[in-house]
């Protein structure tokens, strides 16, 4: 427990999740920055953030590229290095780690990392398209193969050796329906019923509507400094202990195994090795549910449950606000939203609120451990970020 | 002169408008690489060779597609998968002819190929995989 931290987390902001119309990327991104301003009145951004590592997925859906200096233009922060990082639905789990590296090598003491994305003024076809270029292009994009395609492949995999059930799968979409419910900032605050999940619309069979995180505009940020500084700026800090990441093949067909992810597994363990902790430390999670079946693989790669009783552990309410170890408390990527380049950021948010007591319907009491887990693609990079509170 | 094609996507899609499945063999260590790769991904060696393999293997995993991109909306409900061959060398395709109440993991299917006529790139043709 007595692990040094990486870096201290002095402020965090999310925009509002959901279909925001007439907003630009760099809109989403100034209303994020503008709530990590207004939480910590010590901090003057234009003085004090020295960089900006922002993780955003496409160009495509605005035609947009150069993500970093178009943000900082519109966030204040000119002339200060802003730069973009690209992995897929990871890319702000990746800016974060990026932004620690740049604090870690002693160049920088106070960084901003973020990410966004803005989606829902695409038709469903141009987002599967889009999304589907996380995907390898000569073999599964060539052959058809979706995004909801290839966890549909994990899924049946997974249900074929140990049995998982879809209304396991159905009761992982109840639960984080439930925790959005109880989130102001959730793109869909609404309870689902187990049977309303299983009767959903077939997207790629065993996976239905239901199970499918939504597509989502949003935009979350974090502002990062040296562990030493970080009083300087809040009295509450949120300490940073562990970071790991690992990559895996692009095609999920070359991949050791269908039913975990290895890049996930090796960031955890690598995360948990650096911040010298174990599973049974944590107090609340984050994990990337872009599809129910993710979060029941989450499980099983970060070590929450055996191999192959992801299923049953959703099943017996462990993972429920209340139950032993909360996992989504926001809602997820389910029920939250998943705009795809914000999320590993708004996972860190959510960590944060959670270890600072400000998650207000959604607090889990006394928490002081978290972990957040972002992956991207199907499983080709992984990032796992370990938080204690001050 | 197939055995000189460069060790690429491109000359694999060559060979399968040729109607062969080829991988990439290792002559260093022996690794055999599906899709083939401009080096061995194991040891690093480019002293590569052209090795056919026999196009029959087990269906691993597979969904059926009702969601998909413009390109093949047409074509919904499609069933895809992942198949297995010999040395636990795998590719995913489409999966045609069976009845999407039929298939199962650790079913036989063969692959089959399919000329491309298309002008627009990338113009490969295409392979996919059916019942024995």
């Amino acid at each position: 427990m007595a692990s040094k931290p990486l870096v201290s987390i002095v402020s965090a902001g999310l925009s509002k999740f959901g279909r925001r119309e007439g907003m630009l990327c760099r809109e989403l991104f100034a209303e994020a920055t503008q709530e990590a301003v207004n939480r910590c009145p010590n901090l003057n951004p234009i003085k004090d953030v020295e960089a900006l590592f922002v993780g955003h997925m496409g160009e495509s859906y605005e035609h947009q590229g150069h993500t970093g200096p178009t943000l900082a233009d519109w966030t204040g922060l000119l002339p200060k290095p802003a730069i973009r990082i690209e992995s897929a639905c990871a890319s702000s789990g990746s800016a974060l780690r990026m932004g620690i590296l740049a604090i870690l090598s002693g160049l920088h003491n106070v960084v901003m990392v973020g990410g966004v994305e803005k989606m829902t003024h695409r038709t469903t076809a141009e987002v599967t398209e889009f999304l589907a270029m996380a995907s390898d292009m000569p073999f599964e994009q060539w052959n058809g193969i979706t995004f909801p395609g290839l966890y549909a492949l994990m899924a049946t995999a997974h249900m074929n050796k140990y049995g998982t059930t879809e209304e396991q799968m159905a009761r992982v979409a109840v639960k984080n329906h439930h925790n959005g419910s109880l989130n102001p900032k959730a793109h869909m605050q609404q309870e689902i019923t187990v049977e309303k999940a299983m009767e959903s619309m077939k997207v790629a069979e065993p996976l239905k509507l239901y199970d499918c995180s939504l597509i989502t505009d949003g935009a979350s940020c974090l502002i990062l400094t040296r562990p030493d500084i970080a009083k300087k700026f809040t009295d509450t800090p949120v300490q940073i202990v562990g970071s790991g990441q690992a990559s895996d093949t692009i095609g999920l067909y070359e991949r050791e195994t269908l039913t975990s992810l290895k890049a996930a597994k090796l960031a955890g363990q690598e995360a948990y090795k650096m911040a010298g902790v174990s599973p049974k430390d944590l107090d609340v999670v984050e994990v990337h549910d872009c599809f129910t079946i993710a979060e029941i693989l989450a499980y099983e790669d970060l070590g929450f449950c055996d191999i192959g009783k992801g299923g049953k552990l959703v099943e017996e309410g462990v993972t429920e606000l209340g139950g032993r170890l909360p996992v989504n408390p926001s809602g997820g990527l389910k029920s939250k939203g998943h705009p795809v380049g914000a999320t590993g950021t708004a996972q860190a948010y959510e960590i944060y609120l959670q270890l600072t007591g400000q998650a207000e319907k959604r607090q889990v009491e006394g928490a002081e451990m978290g972990l957040s887990h972002n992956v991207g693609g199907s499983g080709a990079t992984a990032s796992v970020h370990i938080y204690r509170r001050d | 002169m197939s055995e000189e094609r460069a060790f690429t996507v491109s000359s694999f899609y060559e060979f399968v408008n040729e109607k062969r499945l080829m991988a990439a063999k290792c002559n260093k260590c022996g690794a055999v690489l599906l899709p083939p790769k401009p080096m061995c991904t194991h040891c690093l060696s480019t002293n590569l060779k052209w090795s056919e393999l026999e196009g029959s293997g087990k269906l691993l995993s597979y969904t059926v597609i009702h969601v998909a991109p413009e390109q093949f909306q047409s074509l919904v409900p499609y069933i895809v998968g992942i198949v297995e061959f010999d040395r636990g060398l795998r590719l995913p395709g489409m999966i045609r002819d069976v009845d999407p109440k039929e298939i199962r993991v650790g079913m036989n299917l063969n692959i089959g190929f399919e000329s491309s006529s298309s002008s627009k790139w990338p113009a490969w043709s295409r392979y996919f995989f059916r019942p024995i």
